[in-house]
């Protein structure tokens, strides 16, 4: 089977984000970039289909070359291969279509995005590939199995779980339960030798075209300081919750 | 020279702190209070490739330079500087002595084996009665047809009992003599050959250390490493490279005990002020960041030398011992930046405190790093 995961670099959960320029730009300085963790369920979902069926297992993503570190850790983990389309993206569209146009030319049977991004959240990228390919789509896929040219997959749902079947090719938005964290794969150091001599093709983008702009960012309101209320003052306290935090 | 962290470097300190916060964090307070020897943990680090750092991949090994493989020991030794030791024991000593010494037939027996770890591996110098002057050994092997008979004792042996290999340098030939000793590598279970006592430590704890014992140990010709006589020269340019593995596991040390004592630093108040405030701690931060900064330096320098296949018996000795009382004056000032709180165990720098001392005395003691330094300046 052929698969390609899609891969996006975000920051490291616990960094601490800032924005230049008046709000407008993300402050990369500093910053400790990741493999999406949702795409890393992907991946390690992929490398196990790899290892009971066969096949190859891809690793796309649009970005500059700062992000080629986080491809070679996916390489080290697994991967067989990277492509690195050479842009910022801009948007979801942007991104979707760039990685839509590369697997017109080079069809995979699976394609595996994460349910989101942990950074900027869309959540759109793998839906768009999906309807841009003409391709059935299953987004929250916490569960995946494959028999031949069919799927049976399971998706999140709130308060519990669909059950589904697709036929490949089939795109679908990966997250927890497609593997379990204890699967996740730490990249071992004949891995991270061979990332080393695996191909990371570079290609240029197609298209500059975009849906969306981004103006700019507000981070959330900082956190008031903790009040402390004396023992006997409960009263206060009450006020305090029905006032100002507005909780009762 | 690039001074800068390579990829490599970050995937591997990527790896280890991954490994290490399920595997090794949550245990290293109780390895240390029991002196267990986690072997479990060491077979698990030989499946990441840990335990052949340096090995070509021919042999199974992960066929990294110098440079990975001192990120590798620094960054375990921050979570657990037995864990250091013995991973730099296994490597350099054991594992490096075989793949410097040994022929091609001898490298396909044992290599592969010790690179994934699934044999664990000593190295045998050190005996009761010599250990800076290693050259004046007690322990004998006496040809008897095409076996030689090993007797006597190595002591303060890494992996002692749990090894499944042990590499020894056994006199044969005259007491004074550098070319009177051999090198020999004996297997587990050979008859004769037995472990002894376990030393109780100051620190260190999880790292096993103990006695070597030969009764009339009868070896095979062709276990021998190198030529007959070849021993002493042998260990002494195992040791070139070793220090450099112990420079590494002492600027992990001093790593770890700076990074708690920072934090520390900055969240306990005194005085109506975070104690960093005082110019007194402040310093004493500084200090340490600086001399941290300078071991590295040190090290990656050997280490550069070492990679290039150039000599470096002076850069590596200068090193070891600058990097081991870095190891030991960080260790015990972090230990003062956290006052009482620092002299127990709920907090990991009395623990840095302990096992820093060992890098000053294994694989050389400071005062033979300067020795050998002095030598090598004054000529
Ligand atoms: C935890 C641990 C693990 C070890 N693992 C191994 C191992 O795996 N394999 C192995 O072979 N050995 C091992 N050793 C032994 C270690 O290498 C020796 O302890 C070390 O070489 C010092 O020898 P010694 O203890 O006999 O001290 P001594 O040589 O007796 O030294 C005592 C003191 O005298 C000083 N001194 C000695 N000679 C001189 C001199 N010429 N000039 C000035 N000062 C001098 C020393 O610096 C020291 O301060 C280990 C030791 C420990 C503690």
């Amino acid at each position: 089977m052929n698969i390609v995961v899609c891969i996006s670099s975000v920051p490291d959960t616990t960094s601490k984000i800032n924005f230049t320029e008046n709000g407008s730009k993300f402050d990369s300085s500093g910053i400790q970039f990741v493999i999406n963790p949702y795409d890393e369920f992907g991946l390690t979902k992929a490398m196990m289909l790899k290892e009971k069926a066969g096949g190859n297992v891809r690793v796309i993503t649009v970005g500059d070359a700062l992000v080629e570190p986080v491809m070679r850790k996916a390489l080290a983990i697994g991967a067989d291969s990277a492509i690195r389309i050479n842009a910022n993206p801009t948007d979801s569209y942007f991104t979707a279509n760039e990685i839509a146009i590369y697997l017109k030319e080079n069809p995979a049977d699976l394609i595996i995005a994460g349910r989101e991004s942990i950074d900027y959240n869309s959540g759109a990228v793998g839906g768009m590939i999906a309807e841009i390919l003409n391709l059935p789509f299953v987004n929250a896929c916490n569960g995946l199995e494959i028999d031949g040219n069919s799927a049976k997959l399971c998706r999140e749902i709130e308060g519990g779980k669909e059950n589904l079947s697709a036929s490949l090719p089939l795109v679908i938005g990966g997250q927890k339960g497609l593997v379990e964290e204890s699967d996740l794969r730490i990249p071992n150091m004949r891995g991270i030798m061979q990332a080393r001599s695996k191909p990371l093709m570079v290609i240029e983008p197609s298209s500059d075209e975009n849906l969306t702009s981004s103006e700019s960012f507000e981070k959330p309101a900082e956190k008031s300081a903790c009040k402390l209320v004396e023992i006997g003052n409960e009263a206060e306290l009450v006020r305090l919750l029905q006032e100002e935090a507005k909780v009762i | 020279m690039d001074f800068k962290t390579n990829e490599n470097q970050k995937m591997i300190a990527d790896m280890i702190q991954q490994f290490g916060k399920q595997n090794i964090t949550p245990f290293v307070r109780e390895w240390d209070d029991t002196q267990t020897f986690p072997v479990e943990v060491f077979k698990k680090l030989g499946e990441l490739g840990l335990m052949g750092v340096l090995v070509p991949t021919e042999y199974g090994g992960s066929a990294f330079s110098y440079t990975e493989y001192v990120t590798a020991i620094e960054q375990l030794s921050i979570l657990d500087p037995s864990i250091g030791l013995s991973m730099a024991a296994h490597n350099s000593l054991c594992t490096g002595h075989i793949l410097q010494f040994g022929n091609e037939q001898q490298k396909q027996k044992w290599l592969p084996k010790l690179a994934t770890a699934e044999w664990i591996g000593a190295w045998g110098l050190t005996e009761h009665n010599t250990g800076s002057d290693a050259g004046g050994m007690s322990t004998t092997a006496v040809k008897d047809g095409d076996e030689w008979v090993i007797n006597g004792a190595k002591n303060f042996i890494t992996h002692a009992i749990s090894g499944d290999i042990a590499v020894v340098i056994v006199r044969t030939g005259e007491k004074g003599d550098s070319h009177g000793m051999t090198t020999f590598v004996v297997e587990k279970g050979t008859p004769g050959f037995t472990s002894g006592k376990k030393e109780d430590k100051l620190g260190m704890r999880a790292s096993e250390t103990a006695e070597l014992v030969f009764d009339n140990c009868r070896v095979s010709e062709e276990n021998i490493l190198g030529n007959v006589g070849d021993g002493f020269i042998q260990a002494m340019k195992v040791l070139d490279g070793g220090r450099i593995s112990i420079a590494a596991l002492g600027l992990g040390i001093a790593k770890g005990a700076y990074q708690a004592a920072l934090q520390y630093s900055k969240e306990r108040h005194q005085f109506g002020q975070a104690i960093s405030k005082f110019q007194a701690i402040a310093f004493k931060l500084a200090d340490m960041a600086t001399e941290i900064e300078a071991a590295e330096l040190l090290i990656y320098n050997a280490a550069d030398k070492k990679n290039r296949g150039e000599r470096m018996t002076l850069e590596g000795a200068m090193a070891k011992y600058y990097s081991s009382e870095v190891a030991v004056k960080v260790a015990t000032d972090a230990v003062q930046v956290l006052g009482g709180y620092g002299y127990t165990k709920d907090f990991p720098v009395e623990r840095f405190y302990r096992d820093s001392k060992l890098c000053t005395i294994g694989e050389g003691t400071s005062e033979i790093q300067k020795l050998v330094i002095s030598k090598q300046i004054i000529g």
